[in-house]
């Protein structure tokens, strides 16, 4: 009882720690205090949070490697921004970008399973190179789709624009140069909110009986099946789950610029590799914890910007020495000196409180 | 005729993919960690060479050796630095710190070596061989980096079963603790294993460069991810895997793009990764994970 | 727990310091870097100028990651040309101060890039170099009403908003272009194309090129792609093409990638008419490139750096001194577009007091009244769509040199 209670304040932090965030900064930017840099960050922080909370369901819960994370970001940014684009003018701004939403979580909770599927056989590194796989050829794929509209209704082709046939009309998906003028819809608020949602579902769900056994499974998978735990079930539902957030994120990312394009850079497996990083670094099943880091690795190059030339090298060191510091025997200690001197000097600073 | 070439082509790309696939396996085996900064020695190895051959005017076979101690002795201090501290730390904190190499290595490079790309020459200097009347080549690269492969692969199966050395390494792959306790120096081992997998960089970035003569800070990068594809094809850990898994992984990508779609060539090469996985688990040459109840 | 408390605690001081270096710190700092970085920014000239008034011009593009080579050019090209802007007296008598950001090529990136710009105090931007992360800014600097030149973003979304110009010729224009002359000089029949399907400007010209085509009746017998991630390999490529008995090559690609391929068809003795546009410039100067290679290779460039006028001459003199390399087309477009923002800044009458918006307004309506000579084109003319009209120069390479054809 006391330890649910314990957990149960937890999660209560990390939402007021959410909320207090929200309130604060979208008070700070309708005042208009905060620098352009800023108030252009704020919907990309959402949605680094969002998917370093989605990939922890996976890598810190479940205690599997995937390296494929950015992969369904894809999949969600594409077909949001497909269907966006198609319904721009046909309905209100508000319920395009719900629906929206709906098709892009809903449309990669479907590739969560698919890729869910090898996850039952494979394990460890062997898994961490099949979503790294997965994830390469979503990309791969998307860039050869050209998807037309005119008179005659849509036109499809994996080769090249000219296939489509066009008789006037528009192209929608144009291979590697994706989509544009996709409706901005993405806002700080609405991402907020979105990150909120995402925090409630998965930290209601590691304190269900789902998330308990999505737990036993990750630390004694033979035992828990012993026990009779639904193993496929549970992981697919793991990966689902993870795969429909990080759907909502590309949702945001795809309708918080109008051009939308699959590049290495934004949906291929570096930026697969920069969100383990923020769950590595925040903590491995710590939800609060990849939450910060993301939250402060996706600031930190920016405030690095004015050294220029440098900032990614720095930004490279740094990445070197807060792994150190957070893993290595010695950082640990270290950390340990800390911890006891804070420790003392509540004690002395609390003395007859307690 | 023309599958013929194709062939030949997949075999000279699969065998620079091989080469470095050696390294990446050998690593892994024996400390059990994926270490994504070996594409960024094998760039820096790419760069050593060069430096020494077009700068310094040395001749190809010497610049190798130089680029081979400069990267062994880069190796060491990484895995000093960086990955020895982490010994006890789970496995995806020395990944994510690998990662972080990487990006330090790609960034350094760029700041010292300038974005632009530069022409490598080929350290290898014999002309290559014409089959069927000349319609198809066989250049000299491709036969010395097979060449290279194959010697490597006898030469590390060798060490590793008839040397004491050897014998620790594989020791403490199978069992670190128990290893400790036999009285192996595991930091010893473990630094041994990086010196060699980064020699074994720098003779993949020269023929990689010789075969693909293209160098930027970048190069090493996605050779490296798709070697480590080929070393998980092949069974990760094992070393004749990694040259089949190299081998296999060209000849589908070159095939794929001719027959299939050049467009979508990775997305093949990947497919085909997740099929050979579903089908046999652990990879071509891979042991069978043992459950203990 | 007690951990757990202490790394969050940590992150927390982290990320309040972080904050409040962003708040504060911003404008300074990036003062300093413009200076810092570039030596003879306006801060050594800012004394000597009768007021402290100073136009600020932002530049984007990547400086990091794969296409680094680009921006760098382009940096260094914008610097040149401001630098020497400044020592003749400035803009209108004021003094400009520009400041480089890097977007690493990616759409968000850019998009912050641009916003740190602003904190700065940008009031025209030169930028951004690559067509994707453009078409990601210019709605941004629509919605700001931001004047924008861009050197070298082609696409055609890269300007579609009436605040954006463009320095280069657009991927339309070049395809057909392109299309014309081989088909009007007879340089081949039979055409293959091997272009990279992973990269806007590659696709936005071979589209074109194919339509051109088509019209004129060119025959292309085989269209081969590579990507951003399989660009070593060629072989299957080029032994399609030759397989196919195309007698003529047209490579909408950059000169890395080209460079590769031309030693491939010499490997396997193939021996078609090579044609490149913009991107292949800089092949002759790729360093420890076999420019023998290079023989007889036709392409459509706005810039020769073996150019013999004047302006040319002097600019990349200049440049090799500062930097030690030959500046290629992209240094080239950034060293002009710094120059037609002064050119339209005078026909404008700007001042540096004037808003980023008002300044905009201006702009627009001056770029459309000048016309500009300089090293990418002579007396080059703007529409209001931001489409510059300039003549396309071929040249083929001939000893190692380009001869103009």
């Amino acid at each position: 009882m006391k330890r649910m209670q314990k957990t149960t304040r937890s999660n209560f932090i990390t939402y007021g720690i959410v909320i207090v965030g929200t309130i604060l900064f979208q008070a700070l930017d309708s005042a208009g205090m905060l620098s352009s840099l800023l108030s252009g960050l704020l919907v990309p922080l959402c949605y680094f949070m969002i998917l370093a909370v989605s990939l922890n369901l996976v890598v810190g819960i479940l205690g599997e490697l995937s390296l494929g994370h950015a992969g369904f970001m894809c999949v969600g940014a594409f077909a949001s921004a497909f269907f966006s684009k198609i319904m721009d003018g046909a309905m209100p701004d508000g319920l395009r970008f719900f629906l929206a939403l709906l098709i892009g979580a809903a449309l990669a909770g479907v590739f969560g399973i698919l890729i869910g599927i090898p996850v039952l056989r494979l394990r460890g590194d062997y898994l961490a190179i099949v979503t790294l796989a997965f994830g390469e050829i979503i990309r791969n794929v998307v860039n050869v789709f050209y998807i037309g509209r005119d008179a005659n209704g849509f036109h499809f082709s994996m080769k090249d624009a000219m296939s489509l046939n066009m008789d006037g009309g528009e192209i929608i998906v144009n291979g590697p140069q994706g989509i544009n003028g996709t409706p901005r819809d993405s806002t700080f608020l609405i991402s907020a909110i979105l990150l909120l949602i995402t925090l409630i579902i998965v930290l209601n769900l590691i304190n269900s009986r789902s998330g308990r056994a999505i737990m036993s499974i990750r630390d004694d998978r033979i035992a828990a099946e012993s026990i009779g735990i639904n193993i496929t079930k549970f992981k697919l539902m793991a990966f689902a789950i993870s795969s429909a957030l990080a759907g909502v994120a590309g949702v945001l990312y795809a309708h918080n610029l109008s051009t939308l394009a699959a590049s290495s850079s934004n949906f291929g497996y570096n930026m697969s590799i920069s969100i383990l990083v923020f769950v590595v670094l925040g903590g491995i099943g710590s939800i609060r914890g990849s939450m910060i880091a993301a939250f402060i690795l996706t600031l930190l190059p920016e405030l690095l910007r004015s050294l220029s030339d440098y900032r990614m090298l720095i930004y490279a060191i740094v990445l070197i020495i807060m792994m150190l510091v957070n893993w290595s025997t010695s950082g640990r200690y270290m950390k340990e000196k800390i911890a006891d001197w804070f420790r003392g000097l509540r004690k002395s600073g609390t003395k007859g409180v307690s | 005729m023309s599958f013929l070439s194709y062939l030949i082509n997949g075999i000279s790309l699969g065998s620079v993919y091989a080469i470095i696939a050696l390294g990446y396996t050998m690593v892994y085996g024996i400390a059990r960690m994926l270490n994504f900064a070996h594409g960024d020695i094998i760039m820096v190895g790419g760069y050593a060479a060069f430096y020494a051959m077009v700068n310094g005017g040395l001749s190809p076979i010497l610049s190798v050796l130089i680029a081979m101690v400069i990267c062994t002795v880069l190796g060491l201090l990484i895995e000093r630095i960086a990955y020895k501290p982490l010994r006890s730390a789970p496995s995806l904190a020395v990944l994510i710190t690998a990662i972080g190499v990487s990006y330090f290595l790609q960034n350094l490079a760029l700041l010292l070596f300038g974005a632009n790309t530069k022409t490598f020459q080929s350290v290898v200097t014999f002309g290559g061989i014409s089959l069927a009347g000349g319609q198809l080549q066989l250049t000299g690269t491709t036969i010395v980096t097979i060449a290279a492969c194959i010697i490597i692969v006898v030469g590390l199966s060798l060490y590793i079963n008839k040397t004491r050395t050897g014998q620790a390494m594989l020791a403490v792959s199978e069992d670190r603790g128990a290893a400790q306790l036999m009285g192996i120096n595991v930091n010893s081992t473990i630094a041994m294993t990086f010196a060699i997998g980064s020699a074994l960089a720098a003779i993949a970035g020269c023929l990689l460069c010789s075969a693909y003569p293209s160098l930027n800070p970048y190069t090493g990068s996605m050779p490296g991810i798709k070697a480590f594809t080929a070393a998980v094809f092949g069974g990760i850990g094992s070393i004749p895997g990694a040259m089949v898994g190299g081998l296999l992984l060209g000849i589908i990508e070159i095939l794929g793009r001719a027959y299939i779609s050049s467009q979508l060539s990775d997305a093949i090469v990947f497919a085909v990764l997740i099929i050979i996985l579903l089908v046999k688990p652990t990879g071509i040459f891979g042991k069978k994970i043992q459950e203990k109840v | 727990m007690r951990k757990k408390c202490l790394s969050v605690f940590l992150a927390g001081v982290l990320a309040v310091t972080a904050l409040a270096g962003c708040g504060g710190g911003n404008g300074g700092s990036e003062t300093t870097a413009a200076a810092g970085d570039n030596g003879t920014a306006a801060a050594d000239n800012g004394g000597s100028a009768d007021s402290d008034a100073v136009f600020k011009i932002g530049g984007i593009g990547p400086i990091t990651g794969n296409t680094a080579i680009y921006g760098t050019a382009v940096q260094n090209g914008m610097a040149q040309a401001f630098d020497e802007i400044n020592a003749a007296g400035g803009i209108n008598g004021y003094q400009v101060e520009y400041s480089f950001e890097d977007d690493v090529s990616d759409p968000q990136n850019a998009v912050t890039a641009y916003n740190t710009l602003k904190d700065w105090g940008m009031q025209m931007l030169i930028g951004t170099v690559t067509s994707g992360a453009c078409e990601a800014v210019v709605d941004e600097t629509y919605a700001d009403n931001m004047f924008q030149i861009t050197p070298s973003g082609t696409s055609l979304n890269s300007i579609k908003n009436d605040n954006a110009f463009r320095m280069c010729f657009s991927d339309p224009a070049q395809g057909s272009e392109s299309a014309k002359y081989i088909s009007e000089n007879n340089l081949g029949s039979k055409i293959a194309v091997i272009y990279d399907s992973s990269d806007t400007y590659s696709t936005g010209i071979y589209q074109a090129f194919a339509e051109e085509a088509e019209t004129l009746g060119l025959e292309i017998v085989a269209a081969e792609s590579f990507t951003a991630d399989t660009n070593t390999d060629f072989s299957v490529q080029v032994q399609k093409a030759q397989d196919a008995g195309a007698d003529l090559v047209f490579l909408p690609i950059y000169y890395q990638e080209a460079s590769l391929i031309l030693a491939k068809a010499q490997e396997i003795g193939y021996a078609p008419q090579f044609f490149g546009c913009d991107g292949m410039d800089g092949i002759l100067t790729l360093e420890n490139f076999d420019v023998s290679l290079a023989e007889g290779l036709m392409l459509m460039t706005p810039f020769s750096a073996d150019a013999e006028d004047e302006l040319t001459q002097n600019f990349v003199s200049a440049y090799e001194e500062a930097h030690g390399e030959t500046p290629n087309q992209f240094a080239a477009d950034a060293y002009d577009a710094a120059y037609v923002i002064k050119a339209a800044a005078e026909q404008a009458g700007i001042t540096p007091d004037m808003s980023a918006s008002d300044i905009c307004d201006a702009m627009k309506t001056a770029m459309t009244e000048i016309s500009y000579t300089g090293l990418t084109g002579k007396e080059i003319t703007w529409g209001e769509d931001g489409e510059p009209t300039k003549a396309p120069i071929v040249v083929k390479v001939t000893n190692g040199a380009y001869e103009f054809m």
